[in-house]
C-alpha cells in the first residue's frame, strides 16, 4: 500500500509542473496585456508602459519569468494579483470555501437523486418510466446553465417569491466567517433564523449547479446496473430465489457502483466549470467568478497561480479517489 | 435584584428593537466587487463608489449632480496670480471615522493633506509600494508629476501646492477620486504595526459613511459617520449587495431585495418603468462614443472628404438598432451635460446626395476604406459591430466601399493609437473631472497625436484655444471652449454618434438621489421611507 501511496505522489509532481506551465503559457498566449487593458481608452505612453512592466516584472525573458513564479510556488508565494494588488493565495482562501460549499450540495443533491433514478430505470427497463427518466436526463444534460438559473431566478424569486434571488444569506445577519461555510458560520453564529436563510439561499444554485452531473450519473448508473443485471452472479442470486430487492440492492448495486464512482470523481472538474456559471447567475463569491473576470483582466497572477490552486484541488481528489479504490479493490494497486 | 435585572434585561431589549425598527438601511445592488479601498490604486468606478464617493472626501467636491466643484475639507482657497500657486485652507473639526479597529487622537489636519499626495509622488514614502504593483495610475495618468512642483505644510490647517504651469483644471482634478484625503495617523499607526495593507482593506476617512466589513464578491457593509461635518445622513446603514448580472439585480430590486441599482440592461427599461414601485431616473453620461478618422492619410486629410462621410452617416439610425433609445446624437466632441458645451452648433446634416456630390467635387471616387469595430461592450457604444455595419451601409449610398476590421481589445487599444493606422477608428471617452480640458486637450490636441488622439489631427486655430483655456476663470475658458467647438465642427476630424443615456432604477421609497454626469454613485443625501 505504502508503494502504491509512493507511486501516486510521485506522478502527481509531472503532472503538477505540467500544469503550471500550461497555466503559464496559457494567459500570455492571449493577445493584449494587462497594462493596456488597465489603461483603457487612455493608454499609455510608451515611457510608463515600459516602467509599469519593470513593476510587474513582464520584462524579464520569459524563462526567467516562469521560473520566478515555480520558484515562488515553492515556497508558498502565488504572487500578488495585478489587478487588486491582494495576494492570490489570500483571494482564494477567502473565496473558495463558498464554491465548496456549493458544489458539495449540488454532488449529494445529484447523487441523491441521480443514483436511484438511474436504478430505477434500468429495472423497469424500456418502461414508460425508464424512457422518461432518461429523457429529462437528456434534457438536464443539454441544459443552457445561465439560462437554466435565470428562469428558476424568475420563477420561484420574482414570480411565487419562496426563495430570495441571489447571495449567500439575507443582509440581516452579519457575523465574522469563521470556516467561510455559510451553513456552519451561521449556526455558529447562534443568530436565529440565519441557518435557515443560508438554507434558502443555497437551493436555487445547487439545483443549477446539480443539474449535468445529476443527469450524468443517472445515465450512467443506468447503463452500469444494465450491464450487471446480466451477469451470472445475478442471474445465480435471482435463480437462487432472493427477492428482487435484495439481488438489487446486495448483488447488482454494489458492483455497478464503481463506475459510478468514477464518474462521480470526474464531475468535479464539471463542477468547476459549472461553478462559473452558477455562481455569476446567484452572485456567489466563489472561485469561478474570480477566474473568468481574472481571464478577462489578463491578471496573470491570478491565473496562473488560480489555475494551480484549482488544479492541486482537483488532483487532490483524484488522489484520494485512486487512494479508496486501492482500498475497495486490491487489484488496482498491483 | 432579581426582578430589576429581569427590568434591565426587558428595558434593553426594548431599545434593541427599537433601534432595530428606526435603523434605516439602504441597500444597492452593486455591479461588482471593489478591487481594494485605497482610491489612489485603481481606476474603476465601482472601486470609487465604494471607497471614495462613501469614506472619504477630498479638498475640493463636486456639487452632486454636476461637473462643477465646490469646497470640500478646503473650507475656502486663493489662486495666485500666475495660476501657479494653489493655498488650501482646511476646515476646522473635521473628524476621522472612530471605528472598531482605529480610534483618531486628532482631527484633520495638513499632514494629512500631505501624506495623501506623498504617498502617490514620493517614492522614499512608507506607502508609495506598500502593496505589489501599486503604480498610481490615475495620479499619472492627470500628469500629476509633470504638473506638481512641491506642496507645503503652512501651518496646520493651510497647504500650498506649487505648479510647474498654469493648469486651470487642476482644482478639478483635486476633486477626482485618487485625490481623497487620508488619515496619517492611521497610516503611522498601521506601519508601527507592520499591518500597512489595512489602509487599503479596512479604510478609515472624513467621509459620511464609515467602513464596517467588507465579504469579498458578497457584501460591502457601512455605517453612517455620526460626526460627519456636514451633518450626519438620513440613513443608518448603507450595505452595497454585490450582484454581478444586470437580470439579476433587476429581480433583486423588483422583490425588494435592494433599493437602487445601476446598469440596467437596455432591454428591461420598459418594464422597469411600467412598474409602480420603481423610479427610473436617467441621465446623458458625461461620455461620446465617435469614429476618428486617420487625418494624416490621404484622401481623409481633406476636409471635405470627412464631412461628406460624416453627411453619410444615418444618426438616427444606428441610435435605434445600436443604442436602442438609451442615447442622444452628439453633435460635439463634448457632452451636453458639460460646462461649456456650444448649443449653437448645427449638426451636419445626413443627406446622403449631398455627401456623394461633395466627395465628386473633391475629386474622390472608387473609395474604399476601413472601419474598425472594438470587439467589446462600452459605456458610449454598446455594440460596434453592429455600428459598423450599419456605416458599411451608410457610405455603400454613397459609393464608398468598407471593410469592417476588429482585434482582441487590448490589441485594438494599442494598434489604433498609430499614426500610420490604416482606416477610421470606432471609439470613445468617458471624462474623468468634468472639465472640457479632459475631453478636447486628451482626445483632440497635438500633443496626444500618437496617442489618445486617435484621429492624429493637430490644428494650430483648435490647439491654440485649448492650450490658451488651459488658464484664467471659468468666464473666459467657456469662450474659449466653445469656439474651439466651432472649429471642430468646421474640420470634423470625427464623426460625432452619441452619448450614451445612463439608467439608474431605484424603489420609490428612495429620495434625494442624485445622477452623477460623472457616473459615480453617492449616498450622500439619500433618504428612505418605511
Amino acid at each position: 500500500m505504502l508503494r502504491f501511496l509512493l507511486q501516486k505522489l510521485g506522478l502527481l509532481i509531472p503532472t503538477f509542473i505540467g500544469v503550471s506551465i500550461i497555466a503559464f503559457a496559457f494567459i500570455r498566449l492571449l493577445p493584449g496585456d494587462p497594462i493596456t487593458l488597465l489603461a483603457g481608452e487612455r493608454g499609455v505612453s510608451a515611457e510608463r508602459y515600459e516602467q509599469l512592466q519593470a513593476t510587474y516584472g513582464f520584462d524579464k525573458p520569459i524563462v526567467v519569468q516562469y521560473f520566478d513564479y515555480l520558484g515562488n510556488i515553492l515556497q508558498g508565494d502565488f504572487g500578488t494579483s495585478i489587478v487588486t494588488k491582494r495576494p492570490v493565495l489570500e483571494e482564494f482562501m477567502t473565496l473558495f470555501p463558498a464554491t465548496l460549499e456549493l458544489s458539495i450540495c449540488a454532488i449529494i443533491l445529484a447523487t441523491a437523486i441521480g443514483i436511484p433514478a438511474g436504478i430505477f430505470a434500468a429495472v423497469r427497463r424500456g418502461s414508460f418510466f425508464d424512457q422518461s427518466i432518461m429523457g429529462v436526463a437528456l434534457v438536464g444534460y443539454s441544459m443552457p446553465i445561465f439560462w437554466w438559473g435565470l428562469l428558476l431566478i424568475i420563477l420561484f424569486s420574482g414570480i411565487l417569491q419562496w426563495t430570495p434571488v441571489s447571495g449567500r444569506i439575507s443582509l440581516l445577519y452579519f457575523f465574522q466567517p469563521v470556516t467561510g461555510f455559510m451553513l456552519i458560520d451561521s449556526l455558529l453564529s447562534g443568530q436565529a433564523g440565519a441557518f435557515k436563510s443560508a438554507v434558502s439561499h443555497l437551493i436555487l444554485p445547487t439545483v443549477v449547479l446539480a443539474t449535468i452531473p445529476l443527469a450524468v450519473i443517472a445515465r450512467q448508473t443506468r447503463s452500469a446496473m444494465l450491464e450487471v443485471l446480466s451477469e451470472d452472479y445475478v442471474r445465480t442470486a435471482r435463480s437462487k430465489g432472493l427477492a428482487p430487492m435484495r439481488v438489487i440492492g446486495l448483488h447488482a448495486l454494489r458492483n455497478a457502483l464503481i463506475p459510478v464512482v468514477t464518474t462521480i470523481g470526474l464531475q468535479v472538474g464539471v463542477l468547476l466549470a459549472g461553478a462559473i456559471l452558477t455562481e455569476t447567475i446567484f452572485s456567489w463569491p466563489g472561485i469561478g467568478k474570480w477566474m473568468v473576470d481574472s481571464v478577462f483582466k489578463r491578471d496573470y497572477s491570478v491565473v496562473q497561480g488560480g489555475l494551480l490552486l484549482i488544479a492541486g484541488m482537483i488532483m487532490l481528489v483524484n488522489l484520494v479517489v485512486d487512494l479508496v479504490y486501492g482500498l475497495i479493490n486490491p487489484r488496482i494497486r498491483r | 435584584m432579581k426582578k430589576f435585572g429581569s427590568l434591565l434585561a426587558t428595558t434593553m431589549l426594548a431599545s434593541v428593537l427599537a433601534t432595530g425598527a428606526y435603523a434605516k438601511t439602504l441597500v444597492y445592488c452593486s455591479e461588482g466587487s471593489p478591487e481594494g479601498f485605497d482610491p489612489g490604486l485603481y481606476t474603476s468606478g465601482t472601486t470609487f463608489d465604494a471607497s471614495s464617493k462613501t469614506v472619504y472626501n477630498r479638498l475640493v467636491e463636486f456639487k452632486i449632480g454636476t461637473t462643477e466643484t465646490q469646497p470640500g475639507l478646503a473650507e475656502s482657497y486663493e489662486v495666485s496670480e500666475d495660476g501657479t500657486e494653489y493655498t488650501f485652507h482646511l476646515r476646522p473639526g473635521v473628524k476621522f471615522h472612530s471605528t472598531d479597529f482605529f480610534t483618531p487622537s486628532r482631527d484633520l489636519n495638513a499632514d494629512d493633506v500631505i501624506f495623501s499626495f506623498e504617498r502617490q509622488m514620493d517614492a522614499e514614502n512608507p506607502y508609495n509600494s506598500y502593496v505589489e504593483g501599486a503604480s498610481w495610475e490615475y495620479f499619472n495618468a492627470m500628469s500629476m508629476p509633470d504638473l506638481i512642483e512641491s506642496i507645503d505644510k503652512v501651518d496646520d490647517m493651510t497647504v500650498k501646492f506649487k505648479l510647474k504651469r498654469a493648469e486651470a483644471p487642476f482644482l478639478a482634478n483635486l476633486a477626482m477620486d485618487f485625490a481623497s484625503i487620508m488619515s496619517k495617523e492611521y497610516a503611522d499607526k498601521l506601519v508601527e504595526a507592520g499591518s500597512e495593507s489595512d489602509l487599503n482593506q479596512k479604510p478609515v476617512g472624513t467621509g459620511p459613511f464609515q467602513f464596517v466589513a467588507y465579504q469579498p464578491d458578497a457584501v460591502i457593509r457601512y455605517k453612517a459617520n455620526p460626526d460627519y461635518w456636514a451633518g450626519k445622513e438620513a440613513i443608518d446603514d448603507l450595505v452595497f449587495a454585490i450582484t454581478t448580472d444586470a437580470s439579476v439585480r433587476q429581480q433583486k430590486l423588483t422583490v425588494g431585495e435592494c433599493h437602487v441599482m445601476p446598469y440596467p440592461n437596455p432591454a428591461d427599461i420598459q418594464a422597469l418603468k411600467d412598474d409602480d414601485s420603481i423610479e427610473v431616473m436617467q441621465q446623458e453620461g458625461l461620455n461620446i462614443g465617435y469614429l476618428a478618422y486617420n487625418a494624416t492619410i490621404a484622401p481623409f486629410d481633406k476636409v471635405e472628404v470627412r464631412k461628406a462621410l460624416n453627411m453619410a452617416i444615418n444618426k438616427k439610425a444606428i441610435l435605434d438598432a445600436v443604442y436602442q433609445g438609451a442615447g442622444e446624437i452628439a453633435k460635439n466632441p463634448i457632452p451636453p451635460t458639460m460646462w461649456s458645451y456650444n448649443d449653437s452648433i448645427e449638426d451636419d446634416p445626413y443627406d446622403p446626395e449631398a455627401a456623394k456630390k461633395m466627395l465628386e467635387d473633391a475629386g474622390v471616387s472608387n473609395l474604399s476604406m476601413k472601419i474598425w469595430a472594438m470587439p467589446v461592450q462600452r459605456p458610449y457604444n454598446p455594440n460596434a459591430r453592429r455600428m459598423a455595419e450599419l456605416m458599411q451601409e451608410d457610405f455603400a449610398k454613397i459609393g464608398v466601399t468598407v471593410e469592417i476590421v476588429s482585434y482582441e481589445w487590448g490589441e485594438y487599444l494599442e494598434k489604433s493609437k498609430a499614426v500610420d493606422r490604416d482606416g477610421a477608428v470606432l471609439i470613445g471617452w468617458t471624462g474623468d473631472n468634468g472639465d472640457p480640458d479632459n475631453f478636447l486637450a486628451v482626445r483632440l490636441g497635438c500633443d496626444a497625436v500618437g496617442g489618445s488622439n486617435h484621429a492624429q489631427w493637430c490644428n494650430k486655430e483648435f490647439n491654440d484655444l485649448i492650450m490658451k483655456a488651459k488658464t484664467g476663470t471659468q468666464e473666459e475658458r467657456t469662450k474659449l471652449y466653445e469656439q474651439a467647438q466651432v472649429v471642430f465642427k468646421r474640420e470634423a476630424p470625427w464623426a460625432t454618434i452619441a452619448h450614451s443615456v445612463v439608467y439608474m432604477p431605484m424603489s420609490n421609497k428612495v429620495s434625494g438621489y442624485k445622477m452623477d454626469p460623472l457616473g459615480g454613485h453617492w449616498f450622500t443625501g439619500v433618504d428612505i421611507s418605511e
